[in-house]
Protein backbone atom coordinates (compact mmCIF):
# COMPACT_ATOMS: atom_id res chain seq x y z
CA UNK A 1 0.00 0.00 0.00
CA UNK A 2 1.33 3.26 -0.86
CA UNK A 3 1.83 5.64 2.05
CA UNK A 4 0.10 8.68 3.11
CA UNK A 5 -3.16 7.15 1.15
CA UNK A 6 -5.86 6.94 3.47
CA UNK A 7 -6.96 3.31 4.76
CA UNK A 8 -10.36 1.78 4.84
CA UNK A 9 -11.93 -0.86 7.12
CA UNK A 10 -11.45 -3.26 3.93
CA UNK A 11 -7.65 -2.56 3.84
CA UNK A 12 -7.43 -4.78 7.36
CA UNK A 13 -9.36 -8.42 5.17
CA UNK A 14 -6.01 -10.16 5.56
CA UNK A 15 -6.87 -10.43 9.11
CA UNK A 16 -10.05 -12.29 8.07
CA UNK A 17 -7.97 -14.86 6.29
CA UNK A 18 -5.78 -15.59 9.35
CA UNK A 19 -9.27 -16.03 11.39
CA UNK A 20 -10.90 -18.18 8.72
CA UNK A 21 -8.28 -20.52 9.15
CA UNK A 22 -8.34 -20.21 12.61
CA UNK A 23 -11.73 -20.94 13.16
CA UNK A 24 -11.62 -23.82 10.69
CA UNK A 25 -8.93 -25.78 12.84
CA UNK A 26 -11.31 -25.67 15.96
CA UNK A 27 -14.50 -26.17 14.14
CA UNK A 28 -14.65 -26.81 10.80
CA UNK A 29 -18.16 -25.75 10.49
CA UNK A 30 -16.66 -22.68 10.20
CA UNK A 31 -15.31 -24.14 6.57
CA UNK A 32 -18.76 -22.81 5.37
CA UNK A 33 -18.04 -19.02 5.60
CA UNK A 34 -15.27 -19.00 3.08
CA UNK A 35 -17.83 -19.44 0.25
CA UNK A 36 -18.39 -15.65 0.51
CA UNK A 37 -14.79 -15.40 -1.09
CA UNK A 38 -16.26 -17.32 -3.64
CA UNK A 39 -19.69 -15.73 -4.34
CA UNK A 40 -19.04 -12.20 -3.15
CA UNK A 41 -16.46 -11.64 -6.50
CA UNK A 42 -19.19 -13.53 -8.48
CA UNK A 43 -21.49 -10.91 -7.63
CA UNK A 44 -19.42 -8.00 -8.01
CA UNK A 45 -18.37 -9.33 -10.98
CA UNK A 46 -21.69 -10.17 -12.78
CA UNK A 47 -23.46 -7.53 -11.66
CA UNK A 48 -20.72 -4.46 -11.55
CA UNK A 49 -18.41 -5.71 -14.46
CA UNK A 50 -15.82 -4.85 -12.13
CA UNK A 51 -13.29 -6.60 -10.35
CA UNK A 52 -13.27 -4.74 -6.85
CA UNK A 53 -13.34 -7.90 -4.90
CA UNK A 54 -9.84 -9.09 -6.13
CA UNK A 55 -8.93 -4.98 -6.43
CA UNK A 56 -9.76 -3.70 -2.57
CA UNK A 57 -11.13 -6.51 -0.74
CA UNK A 58 -9.23 -10.00 -0.92
CA UNK A 59 -7.97 -10.81 2.05
CA UNK A 60 -5.68 -13.70 1.08
CA UNK A 61 -4.27 -11.24 -1.92
CA UNK A 62 -4.02 -8.58 1.24
CA UNK A 63 -2.14 -11.33 3.21
CA UNK A 64 0.31 -12.23 0.73
CA UNK A 65 1.34 -8.82 0.57
CA UNK A 66 1.27 -8.07 4.48
CA UNK A 67 3.90 -11.03 4.58
CA UNK A 68 5.43 -10.36 1.61
CA UNK A 69 6.00 -6.67 1.15
CA UNK A 70 6.29 -5.70 4.68
CA UNK A 71 7.52 -8.71 6.70
CA UNK A 72 9.95 -9.51 3.47
CA UNK A 73 9.06 -12.71 3.39
CA UNK A 74 9.14 -12.51 -0.54
CA UNK A 75 12.10 -12.66 -3.05
CA UNK A 76 9.96 -10.46 -4.85
CA UNK A 77 11.53 -11.86 -8.52
CA UNK A 78 9.73 -11.49 -11.64
CA UNK A 79 7.68 -15.11 -12.06
CA UNK A 80 8.17 -16.83 -14.84
CA UNK A 81 6.32 -15.77 -17.73
CA UNK A 82 3.68 -19.51 -17.92
CA UNK A 83 2.15 -18.36 -14.65
CA UNK A 84 0.00 -15.97 -15.94
CA UNK A 85 -0.77 -17.01 -19.59
CA UNK A 86 -4.16 -17.57 -20.57
CA UNK A 87 -3.72 -21.61 -21.00
CA UNK A 88 -2.16 -21.83 -17.82
CA UNK A 89 -4.63 -19.56 -16.43
CA UNK A 90 -7.79 -21.21 -17.48
CA UNK A 91 -5.82 -24.59 -17.53
CA UNK A 92 -5.42 -24.24 -13.26
CA UNK A 93 -9.06 -22.67 -13.47
CA UNK A 94 -10.50 -26.02 -14.80
CA UNK A 95 -8.30 -28.34 -12.70
CA UNK A 96 -9.28 -26.40 -9.70
CA UNK A 97 -13.59 -26.45 -10.83
CA UNK A 98 -12.54 -30.29 -11.83
CA UNK A 99 -11.59 -30.74 -7.93
CA UNK A 100 -14.44 -28.43 -7.00
CA UNK A 101 -16.55 -31.20 -8.17
CA UNK A 102 -14.83 -34.14 -7.05
CA UNK A 103 -14.99 -32.53 -4.02
CA UNK A 104 -18.99 -31.78 -3.92
CA UNK A 105 -19.12 -35.17 -5.12
CA UNK A 106 -17.69 -37.07 -2.11
CA UNK A 107 -20.48 -34.52 0.30
CA UNK A 108 -23.16 -36.05 -2.07
CA UNK A 109 -21.61 -39.43 -1.54
CA UNK A 110 -22.15 -38.69 2.70
CA UNK A 111 -25.49 -36.95 1.77
CA UNK A 112 -27.19 -39.91 0.03
CA UNK A 113 -25.52 -42.56 3.01
CA UNK A 114 -23.02 -43.71 -0.27
CA UNK A 115 -20.17 -42.58 1.89
CA UNK A 116 -19.03 -41.83 5.72
CA UNK A 117 -17.84 -38.95 7.08
CA UNK A 118 -14.17 -38.65 6.78
CA UNK A 119 -12.72 -36.59 9.12
CA UNK A 120 -9.51 -35.27 7.85
CA UNK A 121 -8.28 -32.52 5.39
CA UNK A 122 -6.38 -33.31 1.78
CA UNK A 123 -3.02 -30.74 1.00
CA UNK A 124 -2.41 -30.44 -2.25
CA UNK A 125 -5.64 -32.79 -3.45
CA UNK A 126 -2.94 -35.77 -2.00
CA UNK A 127 -1.88 -35.81 1.14
CA UNK A 128 -4.35 -36.64 3.92
CA UNK A 129 -3.95 -34.98 7.48
CA UNK A 130 -5.88 -36.12 10.07
CA UNK A 131 -8.38 -33.33 11.05
CA UNK A 132 -10.46 -35.15 14.06
CA UNK A 133 -10.75 -32.37 16.33
CA UNK A 134 -12.26 -30.37 14.34
CA UNK A 135 -15.48 -32.16 14.59
CA UNK A 136 -17.36 -33.99 17.31
CA UNK A 137 -21.18 -33.79 15.82
CA UNK A 138 -23.90 -31.11 15.62
CA UNK A 139 -27.31 -30.46 14.95
CA UNK A 140 -26.49 -30.91 10.99
CA UNK A 141 -26.11 -33.68 9.09
CA UNK A 142 -23.05 -35.50 8.07
CA UNK A 143 -22.86 -34.13 4.65
CA UNK A 144 -22.81 -30.60 5.89
CA UNK A 145 -19.16 -31.45 7.92
CA UNK A 146 -17.70 -33.34 4.85
CA UNK A 147 -18.42 -29.74 2.88
CA UNK A 148 -15.93 -28.52 5.76
CA UNK A 149 -13.56 -30.47 5.52
CA UNK A 150 -13.68 -30.38 1.92
CA UNK A 151 -13.86 -26.80 1.50
CA UNK A 152 -11.41 -25.97 3.85
CA UNK A 153 -8.51 -28.49 2.27
CA UNK A 154 -9.23 -26.47 -0.93
CA UNK A 155 -8.74 -22.83 0.85
CA UNK A 156 -6.01 -24.37 2.80
CA UNK A 157 -4.28 -25.88 -0.43
CA UNK A 158 -4.50 -22.61 -2.74
CA UNK A 159 -3.37 -20.20 0.06
CA UNK A 160 -0.22 -22.92 0.85
CA UNK A 161 0.48 -22.84 -3.05
CA UNK A 162 -0.18 -18.89 -2.98
CA UNK A 163 2.40 -18.71 0.15
CA UNK A 164 5.19 -20.98 -1.96
CA UNK A 165 4.87 -18.74 -5.02
CA UNK A 166 4.75 -15.58 -2.60
CA UNK A 167 8.07 -16.47 -1.61
CA UNK A 168 9.56 -17.53 -4.91
CA UNK A 169 8.42 -14.81 -7.04
CA UNK A 170 6.53 -11.62 -6.42
CA UNK A 171 3.97 -11.03 -3.20
CA UNK A 172 1.08 -11.63 -4.84
CA UNK A 173 1.80 -13.81 -7.81
CA UNK A 174 -1.17 -16.17 -6.51
CA UNK A 175 -3.66 -13.34 -8.09
CA UNK A 176 -1.92 -14.01 -11.67
CA UNK A 177 -3.30 -17.58 -11.93
CA UNK A 178 -6.02 -17.39 -8.74
CA UNK A 179 -9.28 -19.28 -10.29
CA UNK A 180 -11.46 -16.76 -8.81
CA UNK A 181 -9.70 -14.12 -10.90
CA UNK A 182 -9.44 -15.73 -13.73
CA UNK A 183 -13.20 -16.41 -13.77
CA UNK A 184 -13.93 -12.76 -12.66
CA UNK A 185 -11.69 -11.18 -15.31
CA UNK A 186 -13.19 -13.33 -17.85
CA UNK A 187 -16.56 -11.95 -17.01
CA UNK A 188 -15.68 -8.95 -17.16
CA UNK A 189 -14.36 -9.09 -20.41
CA UNK A 190 -17.33 -10.54 -21.63
CA UNK A 191 -19.45 -7.78 -19.74
CA UNK A 192 -17.15 -4.90 -21.54
CA UNK A 193 -17.68 -6.36 -25.04
CA UNK A 194 -21.21 -6.17 -25.00
CA UNK A 195 -20.79 -2.98 -24.31
CA UNK A 196 -22.82 -2.46 -20.83
CA UNK B 1 9.62 11.33 -21.09
CA UNK B 2 9.10 7.83 -18.34
CA UNK B 3 5.69 6.84 -17.94
CA UNK B 4 4.17 3.39 -16.59
CA UNK B 5 2.48 1.40 -19.64
CA UNK B 6 0.52 -1.72 -19.27
CA UNK B 7 0.34 -4.69 -21.37
CA UNK B 8 -3.63 -4.99 -21.51
CA UNK B 9 -3.64 -8.12 -23.50
CA UNK B 10 -1.40 -9.92 -20.48
CA UNK B 11 -3.12 -7.99 -17.47
CA UNK B 12 -4.57 -10.39 -15.15
CA UNK B 13 -6.43 -6.76 -13.74
CA UNK B 14 -5.72 -7.88 -9.84
CA UNK B 15 -5.32 -4.38 -8.94
CA UNK B 16 -2.26 -4.30 -7.49
CA UNK B 17 -0.53 -1.76 -9.36
CA UNK B 18 -3.20 0.76 -8.25
CA UNK B 19 -3.04 0.19 -4.97
CA UNK B 20 0.80 0.78 -4.77
CA UNK B 21 0.84 3.91 -6.69
CA UNK B 22 1.24 6.74 -5.05
CA UNK B 23 -0.19 9.63 -6.86
CA UNK B 24 -3.67 7.33 -7.45
CA UNK B 25 -2.54 7.37 -11.49
CA UNK B 26 -3.68 3.64 -12.26
CA UNK B 27 -7.62 2.30 -12.60
CA UNK B 28 -9.02 -0.76 -13.24
CA UNK B 29 -10.95 -0.34 -16.48
CA UNK B 30 -13.91 -2.81 -15.91
CA UNK B 31 -12.27 -5.14 -14.45
CA UNK B 32 -10.32 -6.27 -17.46
CA UNK B 33 -7.08 -4.27 -17.12
CA UNK B 34 -5.32 -1.48 -15.31
CA UNK B 35 -5.01 1.51 -17.05
CA UNK B 36 -2.35 4.35 -16.58
CA UNK B 37 -3.04 8.18 -16.60
CA UNK B 38 -0.31 9.56 -18.52
CA UNK B 39 -1.04 12.92 -16.86
CA UNK B 40 -0.61 11.65 -13.44
CA UNK B 41 2.28 9.36 -13.47
CA UNK B 42 5.15 10.65 -12.80
CA UNK B 43 7.61 7.18 -13.67
CA UNK B 44 8.62 5.72 -10.55
CA UNK B 45 8.16 2.27 -10.75
CA UNK B 46 6.56 1.31 -8.05
CA UNK B 47 4.17 -0.33 -9.84
CA UNK B 48 6.30 -2.25 -12.23
CA UNK B 49 8.25 -3.91 -8.88
CA UNK B 50 4.43 -5.05 -7.60
CA UNK B 51 2.87 -6.11 -11.15
CA UNK B 52 2.95 -10.05 -10.53
CA UNK B 53 2.10 -10.66 -13.96
CA UNK B 54 5.04 -8.04 -14.97
CA UNK B 55 2.73 -6.20 -17.64
CA UNK B 56 2.90 -2.79 -16.02
CA UNK B 57 6.79 -1.22 -17.28
CA UNK B 58 8.11 2.23 -17.03
CA UNK B 59 9.38 3.04 -20.55
CA UNK B 60 9.99 6.11 -22.66
CA UNK B 61 6.76 7.29 -24.23
CA UNK B 62 5.99 9.96 -26.31
CA UNK B 63 5.36 13.24 -25.05
CA UNK B 64 2.10 15.30 -25.88
CA UNK B 65 -0.77 13.80 -23.60
CA UNK B 66 0.01 16.58 -21.31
Amino acid sequence: MAAGKKKHWYDYLWIWTIVYFALGFFNILFAWLGMIDFILPLIFAIAGGNKWFCNHMCGRGQLFWVLGRNLKCSRRKPAPKWLSSTWFRYGFLTFFMTMFGTMIFQTYLVFSGAGSLRKAIKLFWTFRVPWKWAYNGSVFPDWVAQFGFGFYSLMLTSTLIGLIVMALYKERTWCTFCPMGTMTQGICRIKSKKGN
Amino acid sequence: MRRASNDTKRCVACGVCALTCPREAISIFKGCYAVVDESKCVGCGLCEKACPAGTIRVMEVQDGSR
